[in-house]
């Protein structure tokens, strides 16, 4: 079987796999990070999202394979030194989940929505995110959520 | 999804070499892995070209614009300079799928799929663009031949599309609200040749709208439109849209493109 080696969340990782794992599968179960959800496993829920060099990709869509070299990062490697990102604390305090989720994967679109558009007003928020759904339809308080991060996030 | 050969060529000559009659090409792969998971396609070996330096390039002269195959959907959308030359389709490309899709989709993925409710390839038609691949040059009007299918031959790849600048262009699309999928999209263009309007979605491969174009040719205007008919015989008909409904989509949304386009 090929080899992959990436970095996820900062460490370097290195495994042998099949060329039909996903991105997700490697980080689920060769790396057990089970933060990332798979949702519909279709490309179209988004509860599968990371970052792959900075940009948000849904990791349910992509072959480990192709991430040779990358950058990953999950939300499993937001917080730092036990600190909340601030997306995190905003969805904590906004209460912008129900069930939970879908929240992995919102965190991380949301994140990239903001670096991208720095300051978004609530429109640019709703679009920025449409590639992510919430089964519980919560997303008033996402959405307050967001607008609420980007203000501490240097947005 | 089954299992295949794994490839990452550093080279369109070496990718080119490790083609066989199973293999498939991975530009982006935003519609091949979804195919290859719901076991649609099985290919011995898939060739990712995401390794091949340059060519995920876009560049600007005076005259064109030039994508790379490998080019993200985001990365066009984000182009300044695409959107200064060709505002029109720096627009198409910010409409595709979402956010993560247009991350990773790639502007040769989606022109060499031909999937009939894509987007690109109404820009490359509607703007008159010429393909490159590894051995040649093909021009828009010959690239499109059918449902999914190309004027590629099986040991080609495509490497480039050039789109000629308009003196103005416009796209508009009524998406489908899941997948952003065009139920129809048409792209209007102004050249310095004449009025050219290519539609998407609405039949098994993008085509031109002749008698549009004679009447836009004419008078460059959405009224010039008015009366003007898209015969629904050939259309598609599914659960999102009848073929009635897309032939009245068609005249519809290639007046908004007008419009939008400044006519």
């Amino acid at each position: 079987m090929p080899n992959v080696s990436m970095t996820v969340n900062g460490k370097a990782v290195s495994a042998e796999v099949e060329p039909r794992t996903l991105l997700v599968q490697f980080l689920r179960e060769k790396l057990s990070l089970t933060g990332t959800h798979v949702g519909c496993d279709t490309s179209q829920c988004g509860a599968c999202v990371v970052h792959v060099d900075g940009k948000s990709v849904k990791a349910c869509t992509t072959l480990a394979l192709q991430h040779e070299g990358a950058d990953v990062t999950t939300i499993e490697g937001l917080a730092q030194n036990g600190e909340l990102h601030p997306m995190q604390a905003a969805f904590k305090e906004h209460h912008g989940l129900q069930c939970g989720f879908c929240t992995p994967g919102m965190v991380m679109s949301a994140i990239d929505l903001v670096n991208t558009h720095p300051n978004p007003d609530e429109q640019t928020i709703r679009e920025g995110l449409e590639g992510n759904i919430c089964r519980c339809t919560g997303y008033q308080n996402i959405v307050k959520a967001v607008k609420a991060a980007s203000d501490n996030m240097g947005g | 999804m089954y299992d295949f050969n794994y490839h990452r060529p550093g080279s369109v000559d070496e990718a080119v070499g490790l083609i066989n009659e199973d293999a498939k090409i991975l530009a982006g792969g935003q519609s091949l892995l979804p195919t290859m998971k719901l076991r649609l396609a099985q290919p011995s070996d898939v060739i990712d070209l995401g390794a091949i330096p340059g060519l995920s390039d876009i560049s600007v002269d005076g005259s064109s614009v030039t994508i790379g195959a490998t080019a993200t959907h985001a990365s066009v959308a984000a182009s300044g300079a695409v959107a200064g030359a060709i505002p029109a389709l720096a627009d198409l490309a910010s409409g595709i799928g979402d956010t993560q899709v247009r991350n990773v989709g790639t502007m040769g993925g989606s022109v060499a799929n031909a999937d009939p409710a894509a987007d690109y390839p109404a820009a490359v038609v509607g703007l008159g663009a010429t393909v490159h691949t590894n051995s040649r040059s093909i021009a828009a009007d010959d690239f499109f031949t059918g449902i999914f299918e190309t004027a590629l031959e099986e040991n080609e790849i495509l490497t480039k599309v050039s789109f000629p600048v308009p003196e103005a262009a416009a796209y508009v699309k009524f998406a489908n609200p899941a997948s952003r999928y065009a139920i129809v999209g048409v792209f209007v263009a102004k050249t310095a040749d004449g009025v050219r309007v290519a539609v998407t979605g609405a039949g098994g491969s993008v085509f031109r709208a002749s008698a549009m174009e004679a009447a836009l040719n004419a008078n460059f205007s959405a009224s010039a439109l008015d009366g003007i008919a898209v015969a629904s015989d050939d259309l598609n008909s599914d659960l999102h849209a009848s073929a009635e409904y897309r032939a009245h989509l068609v005249a519809v949304m290639a007046k908004r493109a007008v419009q939008a386009a400044g006519g």
